[in-house]
């Protein structure tokens, strides 16, 4: 967030290939303290759940990074549970909850989820519905992608004994709506049932404390937030029970086996001591050039439609994210052209073998198919800067005017 | 020096695309890659090595281009291929024609849907690792006549043609392997693509009769005598010699082929080999790369992929309302066999493609 030029952001190469790279979303550059700390740790040996003077070190530096982390997140260390990043954390809160409260009381076979979860989740529950028997009611959103605490207690209240777990994401991933996770929180626990969020988005943008949350399990990683790709957490409430989805050593209580991946923990935590520290300042540098971005593109654009929830504030909706549908053009024509000028954003869909399809979240919150296969998500991050707001602004006009031309579908009648 | 031209490369996730958007990339132009995704469902096409639009042939070409160093995509073109060319493929089996599905998808997705959205994108031409040459602004047959895909393109226009690049038109395809292999190309010893890529397993006729279903019928010889049953005409190829199941042998106990499908009536007429012989060909919707004929014009024919191009006279028959109704005569000098209804004729001047017209009706 300073006045360089794209492509010179402060770390040579950082944002090489592309000079203006707007896609934190998907994955922002490591910081350089992080870089330092993994490094440091990578020439050492030592297993943290060996015994000898070796595997002590490393134990130590693993359950010091875990208590840093907690503090960063306001867990309790013991509720840290280190993953494979993101996808495998949702994975495991929402099978281990599922078979664990289902083993509890075979009545308890039904789980409720927004439907506009990331796929990590969606899917996860999907599998459980096809191979455990497990039955799925997605909450619906509003325009703005929202899961009203209303909406849940109806659902819950058609009976309530029969839930297993609620899934609802902190803030989302596409068109950065911010879910009221407290209330939907204090909703479930009126009916003693468990709730997950996916706090991969909000970490780092959004003042995020597990303990004020009232959640019983949430989903971080690292490489959202200036740390390592392939690390992550489940955040688990200490008297939650969970089946393991891997097996193995009986590593992180038993509940996810597999030799902890030191330097990435280590990286974890700098990262995400960072992302605390730094999240006000941070919030309102995102939000100064997304407020910028989106005033502009709409001044440039005129029949441009914002996506996500048009109060531009933190309460509901990440600094860090701005959602374009552009009536009559395809995503990925707008993709290709932007890329061409060096600007890299997303679709923000999903693909399927590499073929963009119409975003699941965009259907859920009412946007009509046609409107929705023209969106882009642009993503601020720590490296963002005025001039790459300033490139976007430059270059939309020519890329819209030629993705029209191009046309929905990309073909002639 | 020629000029740097943006391009859009269609690659298969095969070698021979690969190579061709690696030669138009190192000859200066400015190339990014596409790979077409013809099937809604990937898995359901060809699966394997040999065909194309599975998840693996997408990642294939995904690792190419980034070899190369292009940007790559992936355009669905799903629906239209269905339409298109499935559709289209199954109607005319089941009207008793034999189509080629590659002409077909040359004519209306490669050069129509994805030159189209190309040159709407800012592209001044699409490459494709067929092997054929561009020679001011004509089409022409490929350097290496064992490799010539001219006959796929000849439907394209002379619009289409000039929108085209085929980098490998001058190569011999054992070169273009070991070109990919000199490149770093991981595709360098991937098997060649086959028969239709969207029937998994080959099996045509099965492909068939699960989407037109049964019509049995009868097999006649050619003085109308019943020798035999069938199950649906569409499962017959005019000149077709396997499979016909007759009874009965022939008296003369020569072998019979497929003479004549006609729908109309469903009957399958089966005759002796020199009965084959064509000597006259009525063909429509002709397209014109070369020169519109106004005259009389001595040409070679050619009704197969890979079959013989024999010296003919064309004759163009203008109608009032539109150039795609005219109807061309094609009077073979030597007469060809196996000519079915639903193939193209192509016209050469040489080597150089001067049009193609479906075939309609052919006689002795």
């Amino acid at each position: 967030m300073t006045d360089s030029q794209p492509g010179t952001s402060p770390v040579p190469g950082r944002s090489e290939p592309g000079s203006v790279y707007l896609d934190h979303a998907a994955t922002t550059p490591m910081l350089p303290e992080v870089v330092e700390a993994v490094t440091d740790r990578l020439t050492t040996v030592g297993n943290p759940s060996s015994l000898h003077a070796n595997g002590r070190a490393a134990r130590r530096v693993v359950e010091e990074s875990r208590e840093s982390l907690a503090q960063s997140l306001g867990s309790r260390p013991s509720e840290v549970l280190f993953t494979g990043g993101g996808t495998e954390a949702d994975n495991l809160a929402v099978k281990g909850l599922y078979w664990s409260r289902r083993a509890e009381d075979p009545r308890r076979c039904r789980i409720l989820a927004s439907a506009v979860e990331h796929h990590a989740v969606m899917d996860s529950v999907l599998w459980l519905a096809q191979h455990e028997r497990a039955g799925v009611e997605w909450l619906p959103v509003d325009a703005a992608g929202r899961v009203a605490p209303e909406t849940l207690a109806a659902a819950i209240e058609t009976d309530p004994h029969s839930v297993a777990l609620v899934s609802v994401m902190w803030a989302n991933n596409e068109v950065g709506t911010v879910q009221p996770v407290t209330e939907l929180a204090e909703t479930a626990h009126r009916y003693g049932i468990p709730i997950h969020a996916d706090a991969v988005q909000a970490v780092g943008q959004l003042p995020v404390d597990f303990a004020a949350s009232g959640l019983d399990a949430m989903t971080v990683t690292g490489h959202k937030i200036g740390g390592p790709l392939g690390i992550g957490a489940l955040v688990l409430g200490r008297t939650l029970d969970l089946t393991p989805v891997l097996h193995g050593g009986g590593q992180e209580r038993d509940v996810r086996s597999g030799t902890l991946d030191t330097p990435s923990i280590v990286g974890f935590a700098t990262a995400a001591e960072i992302a605390a520290k730094t999240q006000p300042e941070r919030g309102a540098g995102l939000k100064a050039l997304r407020d910028d971005l989106v005033e502009r593109v709409r001044r440039a654009v005129p029949d441009v439609v914002l996506g996500g929830d048009p109060h531009l504030d933190p309460d509901h909706r990440l600094p860090g994210n701005a959602h374009f549908s552009f009536p009559g053009c395809e995503g990925d024509a707008l993709l290709l052209l932007l890329d061409a000028r060096g600007i890299a954003c997303s679709t923000g869909s999903a693909c399927s073998a590499g073929v963009p399809q119409p975003s699941h979240v965009l259907l859920a919150m009412g946007v009509p198919e046609d409107l929705a296969r023209g969106s882009l998500r642009f993503s601020f991050g720590h490296t963002s800067t005025q001039a790459d707001v300033d490139a976007v602004v430059e270059a939309i006009v020519p890329v819209v005017e030629r993705a029209r031309r191009a046309g929905q579908n990309g073909t002639r009648a | 020096m020629t000029a740097r031209l943006k391009v859009l490369a269609a690659m298969s996730g095969g070698v021979d695309s690969a190579v061709a958007a690696a030669r138009a990339h190192e000859a200066g132009h400015d190339v990014t890659g596409v790979h077409l995704a013809l099937s809604s469902n990937p898995a359901s096409y060809r699966s394997g090595a040999r065909g194309c639009c599975t998840r693996e042939d997408a990642h294939d070409a995904r690792r190419a281009a980034d070899v190369i160093g292009i940007p790559f995509y992936v355009w669905d073109l799903a629906a239209r291929f269905h339409e298109d060319v499935v559709e289209d493929f199954v109607a005319e089996y089941a009207a008793g024609r034999t189509p080629n599905p590659c002409l077909r998808c040359n004519e209306k997705i490669k050069f129509a849907a994805v030159l189209d959205r190309a040159v709407a994108l800012g592209f001044d031409a699409v490459c494709t690792g067929h092997y054929a040459r561009l020679e001011d602004g004509r089409l022409h047959r490929a350097a290496d006549d064992d490799k010539d895909q001219s006959y796929v393109l000849g439907v394209l226009d002379a619009a289409q043609v000039a929108r085209a690049m085929f980098p490998l038109g001058d190569t011999a395809k054992s070169g273009v392997r070991a070109e990919a292999e000199r490149r770093g190309l991981a595709v360098a010893d991937k098997p060649d693509s086959h028969d239709i890529c969207f029937i998994a397993d080959g099996d045509t006729r099965a492909f068939l009769s699960g989407r037109i279903g049964s019509r049995p019928g009868a097999i006649v010889d050619h003085a109308g005598t019943p020798v035999g049953r069938h199950d649906g005409s569409y499962g017959f190829t005019i000149g077709q010699r396997r499979g016909l199941r007759l009874g009965r042998p022939a008296a003369d106990g020569r072998p019979r082929y497929v003479l004549d499908i006609s729908p109309v009536t469903n009957t399958v007429t089966v005759g002796p080999a020199e009965q084959l012989d064509v000597r006259s060909i009525t063909a429509v919707r002709p397209r014109w790369s070369g020169p519109v004929p106004t005259a009389p014009l001595e040409c070679l024919a050619q009704v197969r992929a890979h079959g013989e191009a024999v010296p003919a006279v064309a004759v163009r028959d203008a109608q009032d309302s539109d150039e795609t109704e005219d109807i061309v005569t094609v009077e073979l000098r030597s007469p060809l066999r196996g000519v079915a209804p639903g193939q193209a004729v192509v016209l050469y001047d040489g080597t150089a493609v001067v049009g193609a017209a479906t075939i309609s009706a052919a006689r002795p």
